[in-house]
């Protein structure tokens, strides 16, 4: 059965054992670490993953811009080295050349090709026709808006005749509507085949998006990226958000994503080198009234309450996860918990919750208790940032160790577990011992 | 000196891309006054004997006092540009009327050469102090003044007219005096666009040092004990020892100000930034660490603190100076005062312009005293000659720099090492090297039309290489990686892709360029080594040799026509350049 779906369907690109990494003095630091995944004509397959998975880096490897540090990416059967011919990319932030005009700016690859400029101009314009971008031949980029942007960046990428499309996170620099639009006109056009692409491959960290556009989704895990799940999705096109197995699946790839967190039930407690996320006290602090309000009562479904907040993962995973690490609230199978202490929290007047706040962050990061014991023994009461990043950064990279330093600068300064002077650099107990 | 104190925004000398009628006054004015101003003293006092010189010693053991005294007058100029860059700036931005004339001046006084300057003001400032050193001190530290002011000045106003609206009007509900504002709110807001041009005036201004530290106008020679007069009498006694050892500790003084000045000012006015997110990399220095971690230093620097916002904080009520601002807030007036202001409007147009017509005519008269019409033909040909040097030369320095720029600005790691060097190349005073090259061209007997030409970029290219490698370096990586998943390479790729992307850079370092390389042509066109004089076919020469000779109506000539070579040089290349850099290529 597998050998079959394999000879009916070309397998267009395959990666193995692909690692990515940094050195360390304490060894490699891993941002991918061994990961497998293959391409088939007529899929369109979704990379999930949070921030800090690594999935942009992955599409970068596949693409041929950077090289991974071990393991190899093969294309049509030929190992990649370098930008491979036949695939095409589309930015986040539309790369679009601002001093070329649309057109320009579609011909670009074209002319990179040696394709002469009579056909050059043809097939530029039929691919600006294709995408819906007549009549804006002779813009610039910077008198478009967002979508008609991203839609010149469709354009450039389709008119080379890719084999192999490859999409890093398209339309989160778009709002909602406009997001909706492109990605209903891109799978308008792919369903009817009207495009020369063999296959899709796109990196996302928006749930819902990979289902409403994905026939295959790779869940990839953070610090390092490995694929932890890969989830088919049956449904046909053109699908619906609100079907209830739609819904079902949704919550399913939340209940995965958020498993990582509590392995065999029992809290992975935080070390003194986990890469914290920089979450406001502010966003903790609603969040946790948010649950204690109505409708929720102490309980929410992670799904509905990312889409009744507009919260996307990246935002509202932080959120829920730092708040279980403090032991305000419980994040198991999609579904978010407030602990009895994250109740009296919510209860709370601003300086109550502070000294609740301090005590719950001095138990439960150990950077924060750190500081404070490093604090309380030396003599002046001071001490350099310096010392705290060199700590970090044996166990993380420099530009982790900067975020999480910064993270828990910001919540010890709120629960005035220490005070930290930006200028000078310094963390001391002034104006917190009184 | 460090990646991120590069920013075109700060640019100030490109900043005015639109002529207003005005300039057509202010062109003839300035120049006019500047050359009256000279003509009166130098007539009064030509008869006065000549300035004492002093001995200048050749013993290397001279040069850390004489280092000591250029830089000197380095920070008095620095502290007059800074009080000049105050009040004129503050004049400009906040009365309507002077702005109209103050404006255009400044974007004159710009393109005068700064060297100029000191021909015409040497005399003057000798005679206000007959027989003593001080009016030579004088003439030299306004010489730098010249080449430090204008842009710091254009920064600060431009910066007042920019403070944005929400600020102001929470200055205005909390009661702010006009003063308090302007400590509170106006200079904190202008103080990183004014620190960095504050550097950029002072990386020049150690080329203007040195020239003015010697020079002879007619029967005045001045030496000032200092680098420049230690260069000079080198280059009197063909010691080329004198000449490294000058190089040597110049090169010492510049890093020495950059570390102990500069570096901890940068990093003490990045709080002065107005986005409140706070950047990646802010810049760092040793020096005001130090200091802000050492009890002793923060305690003698408090109560100075404590002085300075005290003296903020008096309740001083100013004049209001026209009414840009209640201009915008009382629509509703009555039209009469409209018609007066109007009225006034005109009369003041009509004083400046009767006053530009009195200045000129007198000038004119003067200087046909000494000039004939084959004599204005004869410079402006000059003029011709040099505009065509400073240009191959600009586009020679391109052709190589460029390329070079991007190369080293695409590999990061390179261009954090090269970045400091081109940037201290940049400061370091090229004038110092020109004997070297002297030597070569009296011993081999070469052309001096073609060989002295690269003196004139000599020091000024390095602001086209730091430039385009701080432009490579901001280059956006996705653009990298679009161009290379789309397989554009070689010339596609630098005519659609780097170039483009690099040209605000490039331009803005162009200006400053060839700017400089004008000023260098009166002292590279010009040289000499002992006794043997090289002299090339320029303008620049000519003003040279006129000013050794005191030949005033000629000198007055002379600038005013480079001054207006310059001019229209940066409206006609530089500033529709500059202008399709900031619409077509901007990166948003």
């Amino acid at each position: 059965m597998q050998n079959s779906a394999t000879t009916a369907t070309q397998e267009i690109l395959r990666v193995d054992n692909v690692r990515r990494g940094f050195n360390k003095s304490q060894g490699e630091l891993l941002v991918l670490d061994d990961v497998n995944l293959t391409l088939k004509e007529g899929e369109v397959v979704g990379l999930l993953g949070r921030s800090g998975s690594g999935k942009s880096t992955l599409l970068r490897i596949i693409a041929g811009l950077i090289n991974p540090s071990g393991g190899t990416v093969t294309y049509q059967g030929e190992p990649v080295d370098g930008p491979a011919a036949g695939v095409a990319m589309v930015f986040q932030t539309f790369a679009l050349f601002p001093w070329l005009t649309v057109l320009q700016n579609v011909e670009a690859g074209l002319e990179a090709l040696g394709v002469n400029p009579r056909e050059r101009r043809e097939r530029a314009l039929a691919a600006i026709d294709l995408i819906g971008l007549d009549g804006f031949e002779s813009a610039y980029p910077r008198e478009l808006s967002g979508g008609m942007r991203q839609r010149v960046g469709f354009a450039r990428a389709l008119v080379v005749n890719p084999t192999l499309l490859l999409m890093d996170e398209p339309f989160s620099a778009l709002d909602v509507l406009t997001a909706e639009t492109l990605r209903t006109d891109l799978l308008d056009l792919w369903t009817e085949r009207r495009l020369p692409i063999k296959s899709i491959l796109i990196v996302t960290h928006n749930i819902e998006e990979a289902v409403f556009m994905c026939d295959r989704i790779l869940v990839l895990s953070s610090n390092p990226g490995r694929v932890i799940a890969e989830i088919q999705v049956p449904f046909p096109h053109p699908r619906n958000r609100l079907d209830p197995a739609f819904r079902r699946l949704v919550d399913e790839i939340y209940a995965r994503m958020t498993a990582r967190t509590a392995i065999g039930g029992k809290r992975r407690e935080i070390e003194l080198g986990t890469w914290l996320p920089q979450v406001s006290t502010n966003l903790m602090a609603g969040l946790v009234e948010t649950l204690a309000a109505e409708p929720y009562n102490g309980k929410a479904d992670l799904p509905e309450i990312a889409r009744s907040l507009h919260l996307e993962v990246d935002d509202l995973f932080p959120v829920a996860e730092m708040l279980q690490n403090l032991g305000f609230a419980d994040v198991q199978e999609g579904d978010i918990l407030l602990t009895a202490a994250g109740k009296k929290f919510a209860d709370f007047g601003t300086q109550e919750r502070k000294v609740m706040f301090a005590d719950h962050l001095v138990r439960t990061v150990p950077l924060a208790a750190r500081i404070r014991q490093v604090l309380n023994e030396r003599p002046g009461r001071r001490a350099p940032r310096v010392r705290f990043e060199q700590e970090l950064e044996d166990f993380l990279s420099d530009n982790a160790a900067q975020e999480t330093l910064d993270a828990v600068i910001n919540w010890g300064r709120y629960a005035e577990i220490f005070a930290y002077n930006d200028q000078a650099e310094t963390f001391s107990l002034e104006d917190v011992e009184s | 000196m460090r990646l991120n104190i590069i920013n075109p925004a700060f640019n100030t000398s490109a900043w005015r891309l639109l002529p207003n009628r005005w300039d057509f006054i202010a062109f003839p004015l300035i120049i006019c006054l500047i050359a009256m101003g000279a003509i009166g003293y130098h007539q009064t006092m030509a008869p006065i004997s000549v300035l004492k010189t002093q001995v200048i010693s050749l013993s290397p053991s001279m040069l850390p006092e004489y280092a000591m005294r250029t830089t000197l007058r380095m920070l008095a100029a620095m502290v007059a540009s800074l009080l000049f860059t105050l009040i004129y700036g503050t004049l400009a931005a906040k009365s309507r009327r002077a702005e109209k004339v103050l404006v255009p001046i400044l974007d004159i006084l710009q393109s005068v050469p700064v060297l100029g300057y000191i021909s015409f003001t040497v005399t003057f400032f000798i005679a206000l102090f007959p027989g003593r050193v001080a009016g030579a001190e004088c003439a030299a530290i306004f010489a730098i003044f010249t080449s430090q002011a204008w842009n710091m000045t254009f920064s600060f106003y431009q910066s007042l007219r920019t403070v944005p609206r929400d600020l102001e009007e929470v200055s205005r509900s909390f009661h702010l005096t006009g003063w308090q504002r302007f400590w509170k709110l106006e200079v904190p807001f202008s103080m990183p666009g004014l620190i960095w041009n504050m550097m950029m005036s002072m990386s020049g201004g150690w080329f203007f040092v040195v020239a003015s530290e010697a020079i002879t106008v007619g029967d005045n020679t001045i030496t000032l004990p200092g680098i420049g007069a230690y260069l000079a009498t080198a280059i009197d006694q063909r010691n080329l020892h004198a000449v490294g050892w000058v190089i040597l500790v110049m090169t010492l003084v510049i890093l020495a100000y950059d570390q102990l000045l500069f570096r901890p000012l940068v990093a003490w006015a990045d709080k002065f930034r107005l986005e409140t997110t706070s950047s990646g990399n802010a810049p760092e220095s040793w020096l005001l660490d130090l200091i802000r971690r050492t009890h002793l230093i923060t305690q003698i620097l408090t109560p100075l603190g404590w002085i300075i916002a005290t003296l903020a904080r008096v309740p001083l009520r100013l004049p209001t100076l026209g009414a840009r601002f209640s201009d915008a807030t009382s629509g509703l007036v009555a039209s009469r005062p409209r018609v007066s202001s109007r009225a006034i409007d005109v009369l003041w147009a009509i004083i400046v312009l009767l006053g530009t017509v009195y200045v000129v005519y007198r000038v004119i008269a003067y200087v046909r005293t000494g000039v004939d019409l084959p004599e204005v033909e004869h410079v402006l040909v000059l003029g011709l000659i040099t505009l065509a040097r400073v240009l191959l030369l600009i586009v020679l320095a391109s052709l190589i720099w460029v390329p070079l720029g991007v190369m080293i600005g695409l590999r990061p790691a390179l261009a954090e090492k090269v970045q400091p060097i081109a940037q201290f190349l940049a400061a370091f005073p090229a004038n110092l090297l020109f004997p070297v090259f002297v030597v070569v061209i009296v011993k081999f007997h070469l052309n001096a039309d073609i060989w002295l030409s690269p003196l004139i970029v000599l020091g000024t290219q390095w602001y086209i290489l730091f430039n385009v490698i701080a432009g490579a370096t901001a280059f956006p990586n996705d653009f990298k990686e679009a161009a290379a998943n789309f397989h554009i390479r070689g010339w596609q790729w630098w005519s659609k892709v780097i170039l483009p992307g690099i040209f605000p850079y490039y331009v803005t370092g162009a200006i400053t360029a060839s700017g400089g390389a004008w000023n260098a042509s009166i002292v590279s066109e010009f040289v000499s080594w002992g006794n043997d004089k090289v002299v090339a076919h320029g303008l620049g020469a000519y003003i040279a040799q006129t000013t050794a000779a005191g030949d005033f109506p000629k000198i007055i000539l002379g600038i005013a026509v480079m001054s207006l070579f310059v001019t229209l040089f940066n409206r006609l290349l530089w500033r529709p350049m500059y202008a399709h850099a900031a619409s077509k290529l901007r990166m948003d």
